[in-house]
């Protein structure tokens, strides 16, 4: 019996459509992690951020409105690189993660309160609201949104392959994950490169956050960080170390909770994050570099 | 005596807590529910440096075994003429039964334990990124498990009706209870040899030391410390739910931690209180306090600063407020 038949069409369609967002999601992360070495914990508090500039802007023009969003979580973005990341470069990966969590921890607390003014917890940021929409297609109802991330998701991956395999920034970056310090003496320049890849996760991040208030248009001071959690996990077990692995371990992880969502009757799912959690700490012991990984994959503990 | 044998790292640390403890019992019955949780804090961040600080292996998991031992002590110490009531669908052992105070702290500390020799068993044969999502991947089901299986405990509502037994004795000899456990580990053969995989796993391994078993015994001392101070927190609040175990109490003790200094017993401590102390102050400050003159910053300031300040703390000094060490009167040479 084919996966298809077996939860339907529906769910399967569905599943796809998180499974991209969430590869949108691990793409920005495993950049910065590529080059920086660095697990940004704070990455949902930017698409967090583009999410309350939308709900702030709802009144503009779309256009307007998401163009502000790509600005505040661009801008967002470049600061904690220069503020907090840059200063981390050379620290172990528990004070860097550690760090990244007490950077979320303050982000939400500054949205809290800028949030707080009007007495309610939450703004709701409903300008593209019409792409919740349905439409059928051969029987099967598909919200518009979901199409948008499938197709958005796809573009952008494959201009981001083109942009790794043939251009020269590109390349430069690939250099410098591989091995920053050699990279270095052969004349890529480290701020450029680090540069470029917080402002592609950057640009990932407002992306997710129109995708992601259309499908939930209430913003909240915590906003995306479920998902940062389940993207992350989906990242290491799929394998940081390399983008191609990251960002398939992310969809992977998308793809299955909405699988698996569909298909267990609702008083079943009580228990589907344990579910999901067993299976990660599964693959983990059998694959600690991740499950996409070769199995000749070092482990991430590269000085 | 050898230098190695010296119990001074240890005085620093007890006299702090032994102060706090003291000082505790001298102020208001509203500001010493502030002083009783930052000790309670100082056992939580001690036991979770028991595994982390020793072994260099990054845990998100700990919470796991206090949300476990405060469940356990909590469920087990609810009065039993309101037991049936409250807490219905109770497996008949738990439902029939209630046990004392020191009982229940210790049972806390015995199911911290086992949980963590369980899932150490598998677990500890990893490192690095692996190793944190991994016992990530424990803490959620931990917290899930709670919070759906109605047979073992309350469930999604919280559990009330709990002794408000941790007072200023019981917290400040819990708190010390679990800094000596703590101290006795750090300087004992089994001690030592997990340091040593720390700093360089390949030369320990060469030596003969069993990474995987010295990480075992750690993660499993550290859950028992944990699963205790589980117990010591429920008997604080006289109330838990899932959630007060969950995200933000791994976040702020993991926090506390590495903001005192990773490896060393007294930067966990120091990090605890300084980290309590200043969330408290400023929680006070929230309401308007005086420190000479009135001092009222507005609502949610609070998170701000504590955020603001483990960032500063960790960008400009990473090795931590201690610097990684214990307190010790010898001067090193310069």
């Amino acid at each position: 019996m084919s996966l298809l038949a077996a939860v339907g069409a529906q769910t399967l369609v569905d599943a796809v459509g998180l499974g991209a967002t969430y590869a949108l999601m691990a793409v920005g992360i495993g950049l910065v992690f590529g080059v920086l070495r660095l697990v940004n914990f704070a990455y949902g508090q930017l698409v967090m951020a583009g999410a309350y500039t939308l709900a702030f802007t709802s009144g503009w023009p779309v256009a307007g409105s998401i163009a502000a969003c790509f600005a505040v979580v661009l801008a967002l973005s470049l600061a904690l690189e220069g503020a907090i990341f840059r200063p981390l470069r050379t620290q172990s990966p528990a004070v860097m993660l550690v760090t990244t969590f007490a950077v979320a921890f303050l982000l939400q607390a500054v949205a809290r309160i800028v949030d707080v003014r009007d007495d309610t917890i939450g703004e709701a940021a409903s300008s593209l609201a019409s792409l919740n929409q349905a439409v059928s297609v051969g029987g099967v109802d598909v919200r518009k949104v979901t199409i948008v991330a499938i197709v958005v998701a796809a573009a952008t991956l494959g201009l981001l392959a083109l942009l790794l395999a043939r251009t020269t920034l590109g390349l430069h970056m690939r250099a410098a994950a591989a091995d920053f310090r050699t990279a270095r003496l052969l004349g890529v320049r480290a701020d450029r490169v680090i540069g470029s890849a917080v402002l592609l996760s950057g640009l990932l991040a407002a992306t997710v956050a129109v995708i992601l208030t259309v499908q939930a248009p209430l913003v909240t001071p915590d906003y995306a960080l479920k998902e940062t959690i389940v993207v992350l996990v989906g990242v290491v077990v799929g394998g940081i170390d390399r983008l191609w692995t990251a960002t398939l371990g992310g969809f992977a992880i998308g793809f299955a909770s909405g699988v698996i969502n569909g298909a267990l009757p609702t008083d079943k799912t009580v228990f589907l994050p344990s579910a999901v959690f067993a299976l990660v700490i599964l693959v983990l012991l059998l694959r600690p570099a991740g499950l996409f990984a070769g199995s000749r994959a070092p482990l991430v503990e590269r000085t | 005596m050898r230098r190695s044998d010296s119990l001074l790292p240890l005085v620093a640390p007890v006299a702090l807590v032994v102060a706090v403890g003291v000082g505790s019992t001298l102020v208001s019955r509203s500001t010493q529910i502030s002083f009783l949780s930052a000790l309670v804090s100082v056992a939580i961040v001690v036991a979770i440096y028991v595994f982390v600080g020793n072994s260099g292996v990054l845990s998100f998991g700990q919470i796991s075994f206090v949300a476990v031992g405060a469940f356990a002590a909590g469920v087990l110490t609810v009065p039993l003429e309101s037991k049936a009531f409250v807490l219905r669908d109770l497996f008949p052992l738990l439902r029939d039964h209630t046990i004392g105070n020191v009982a229940s702290l210790l049972l806390a500390a015995a199911a911290g334990g086992v949980l963590a020799f369980l899932v150490g068993l598998p677990l500890m044969r990893l490192s690095g990124l692996a190793a944190g999502i991994a016992t990530f991947a424990v803490l959620e089901i931990t917290h899930n498990v709670l919070r759906e299986w109605t047979r073992i405990g309350p469930g999604a509502t919280t559990l009330s009706l709990v002794p408000e037994t941790t007072r200023p004795l019981q917290a400040t000899l819990g708190a010390l209870a679990v800094i000596v456990a703590a101290f006795l580990y750090g300087r004992s053969r089994l001690g030592r040899m997990l340091r040593a995989t720390r700093e360089d796993p390949a030369a320990a391994q060469a030596t003969g030391i069993d990474v995987h078993r010295q990480r075992l015994w750690a993660f499993t001392l550290s859950g028992a410390l944990a699963g205790f101070a589980g117990g010591l927190l429920v008997h604080m609040l006289g109330s838990i739910t899932t959630e007060q175990v969950y995200l933000e109490l791994t976040f702020v003790t993991l926090a506390m931690l590495v903001v005192g200094g990773v490896t060393s017993l007294w930067g966990a401590v120091v990090g605890a209180l300084a980290v309590s102390g200043l969330d408290s102050f400023l929680g006070r400050a929230e309401e308007g306090v005086n420190v000479g003159f009135t001092l009222d910053v507005p609502a949610g300031t609070r998170l701000v600063a504590v955020g603001a300040l483990m960032a500063l703390v960790l960008v400009l000094r990473p090795s931590g407020l201690t610097g990684g060490r214990e307190l010790t009167l010898r001067r090193r040479a310069a």
